[in-house]
């Protein structure tokens, strides 16, 4: 099953284009991220699969093929959008009980069970609790809903290193437990090696790279060698060059039995480095995971 | 970081039927309470200062009305100081920006603060669904509104009761046509309609404009455009007005839509006389001194008449007051489901 699945999927305020031709598929089970310079096209693509938009082009789908923003959807997705809103003017037990009233499925337990545990105090409003107490409520009401996906927009960027550690521990511990899938956008990089299993890369509102983590990870190799060689290595598709006084530091597309060449070291990337190098060549692609449509052809590489 | 685990979620329990409305009650009352004790307290308070100036009013009526002989110096200071009550609510303008307050304060933040604050991001992801939920607020937030509105106008009809009785004219007692533009939408059921406009003209402000103080100044400007245009234009073309002729003293409960004048079968002017034919036919020595009042204008009148004159009055009789507040409640209603029914379909429709 696919946890949101697009196709050729578009969205147009006024004249610009904020996401186009975007045709994905994300699947259950994975944590997955997905990363992009500002103005990518992130918070569209999960209005668009939250129903809080209507598509300009295509087709957005979620948990299976039901439509965006049916009430079987909004039944089974739990969305955490920008900046955790809520009801500043609402105790954290109003905005609990809210949350219960608006919903088929609600873990009452679990909810005032997890706020005592993170020491939010229920009769405080909304508005005066701590940041990353904020966002830990918005999770909260979400996770207690018991959704098949949670959908988490820009999640942690308000919030400092600890409250992020914590915030993002809560969503994999949920994630584990369930088995509920996680679709997350961030420009964090660094938390990304810790959560996400499944990475989109989006740029110019178009999908960059679309796949499982460990697949990306070993489909791609650092090489290091003589920079005034670098010009001419043209055997492997290279993501990214980048080079210093001596030498070249080349992202290509390789596995690890592939052949390097004489004078070349290999490397296995990270995924920081690895998403950094997409970022910095927009005009890179990669798509080897399960997305289909024209774009998807597995291995394609230009430069 | 948690020990929580979170009971697996059965697959078979995609029983999809919506949820109950009344779910919502609870979700409305919470989140609107402040607004509403507002409102409440907004005419509460009007509704003692009614009660204790009404009180005065009437008081005053009955000593005005009691007193005999009426053309005692005595009943004349009783019958100048009922005149000269009621201060501000005397024409009852003031009072037509009660709905328009309601509309501003209740009405527009509804959807505009959701809007403003991002909160909607929250609530239309909900299992609930969005365009019921804005349902599930605005149709039991007007109902509330207007009912408080509709008890209010019960007290503002006994109020400006005194200035409504047949024959006030004839004891020289301030006497209004209950169509009058500044009392007409106090009363019967008219008051509860024009507060269900202004909310709703409200909650679509707020989904139009998406912030909160530019969609109160704007169900202000919208409230206060159609409450004129309905007062001033609108009202007096409900029913065909009656035309009389040459009726010099109109009865003060009726309301003049519009007077003029023919000589000999042709148009002559309308309103009042030209000064240059005052000075003519019936210069003030001709009809006796022009004091206030329309006794000496009937006088007047009369005197043109005597020079071929011919008066002609378009009115509308008091007697037409409830198929005037049925037409306006009608169309108010008729307006409110509209703009209330625009507004769900814009949250249903509408790209974040």
């Amino acid at each position: 099953m696919n946890v949101i699945e697009t196709s050729g999927l578009g969205k147009r305020y006024g004249g610009t284009w904020a996401l186009r031709e975007c045709t994905l598929a994300i699947p259950a089970g994975h944590v997955a991220a997905l990363v992009g310079p500002n103005g990518a096209g992130k918070t569209t693509l999960l209005n668009l699969a939250v129903g809080l938009a209507a598509p300009t082009a295509g087709i957005v789908t979620v948990l299976g093929g039901k439509p965006a923003g049916s009430s079987a959807a909004l039944d089974g997705i739990a969305f955490v959008a920008q900046d955790t809103p809520l009801y500043k003017n609402l105790s954290a037990a109003d905005m609990v009980h809210l949350t219960r009233n608006l919903n088929r499925h609600f873990d009452q337990h679990y909810a005032e069970t997890r706020m005592g545990e993170l020491g939010i105090p229920l009769k405080r409003k909304a508005g005066r609790l701590s940041g990353g107490q904020q966002a830990q409520l918005a999770l909260t009401v979400a996770l207690a809903r018991r959704p098949r996906l949670l959908v988490l927009d820009e999640p942690v960027a308000m919030l400092d290193p600890i409250a992020r550690h914590d915030f993002m521990a809560s969503v994999l511990t949920a994630a584990a437990d369930d088995g509920m899938s996680v679709v997350l956008s961030s420009h964090v990089l660094a938390e990304l090696e810790r959560v996400a299993d499944y990475l989109i890369l989006l740029s110019r509102g178009r999908v960059q790279v679309a796949g499982d983590v460990d697949d990306l990870l070993t489909s791609h190799r650092m090489l290091t060698g003589p920079a005034a060689e670098a010009g001419r290595y043209a055997e492997r598709p290279v993501v990214h060059a980048r080079r210093a006084e001596a030498q070249a530091h080349l992202l290509v597309r390789a596995t690890p039995d592939d052949p390097v060449p004489p004078g070349w070291e290999a490397h296995p990337v990270s995924l920081e480095e690895l998403t950094l190098a997409y970022l910095r060549e927009p005009g890179a692609a990669a798509l080897p995971g399960p997305a289909r449509g024209r774009d998807a052809q597995p291995s394609e590489v230009t430069k | 970081m948690t020990a929580l685990t979170m009971p697996a979620r059965s697959e078979h329990d995609a029983d999809l039927r919506p949820l109950p409305w009344r779910r919502m009650a609870w979700v409305t009352w919470r989140q609107h309470r402040i607004a509403l004790a507002g409102v409440v307290a907004l005419l509460g308070a009007l509704a003692v200062w009614l009660w204790i100036a009404g009180l005065q009013l009437h008081h005053a009526y009955a000593a005005a009305t009691a007193c005999h002989p009426a053309s005692s110096p005595a009943c004349g200071d009783l019958v100048t100081s009922f005149n000269a009550m009621g201060g501000i609510l005397a024409n009852g303008f003031i009072l037509q920006a009660l709905p328009a307050l309601i509309g501003v304060f209740a009405g527009a933040p509804v959807l505009a603060r959701e809007l403003e604050t991002g909160t909607f991001r929250y609530a239309w992801t909900q299992g609930f669904g969005r365009w019921r939920w804005t349902l599930a607020k605005l149709v039991p937030l007007a109902v509330v509104v207007a009912a408080a509105a509709g008890a209010i106008s019960v007290l503002l009809s006994w109020y400006y009761q005194p200035y409504l009785a047949p024959g006030n004219q004839a004891l020289s007692l301030n006497e209004w046509s209950p169509l009058a533009a500044g009392l007409f939408a106090l009363r019967g059921i008219a008051f509860a309609a024009w507060t269900l406009a202004a909310f709703a003209i409200g909650a679509l402000a707020g989904i139009l404009i998406r912030r909160v103080v530019p969609a109160m100044a704007a169900t202000l400007t919208a409230y206060t455009g159609l409450a004129f245009a309905a007062g001033l234009y609108l009202r007096q073309h409900y029913l065909t007005p009656l035309v009389a002729r040459n009726l010099f003293n109109p009865p003060g409960t009726a309301f003049i839509a519009s007077q003029w004048w023919t000589k000999g079968g042709n148009f002559a002017f309308a309103g009042r006389p030209p000064i240059n034919l005052m000075m003519q036919f019936c210069p003030p020595s001709a009809v006796g001194a022009v004091g206030p009042g329309k006794p000496s204008e009937g006088t007047l009148w009369q005197c043109f008449a005597q020079h071929g004159y011919t008066l002609w009055t378009s009115y509308q009789p008091a007697s037409r007051f409830w198929p005037f507040q049925w037409i306006e409640g009608g169309w108010l209603l008729a307006l409110s489901v509209l703009l209330i029914a625009a507004a769900v379909w814009l949250v249903r429709r509408r790209a974040a």
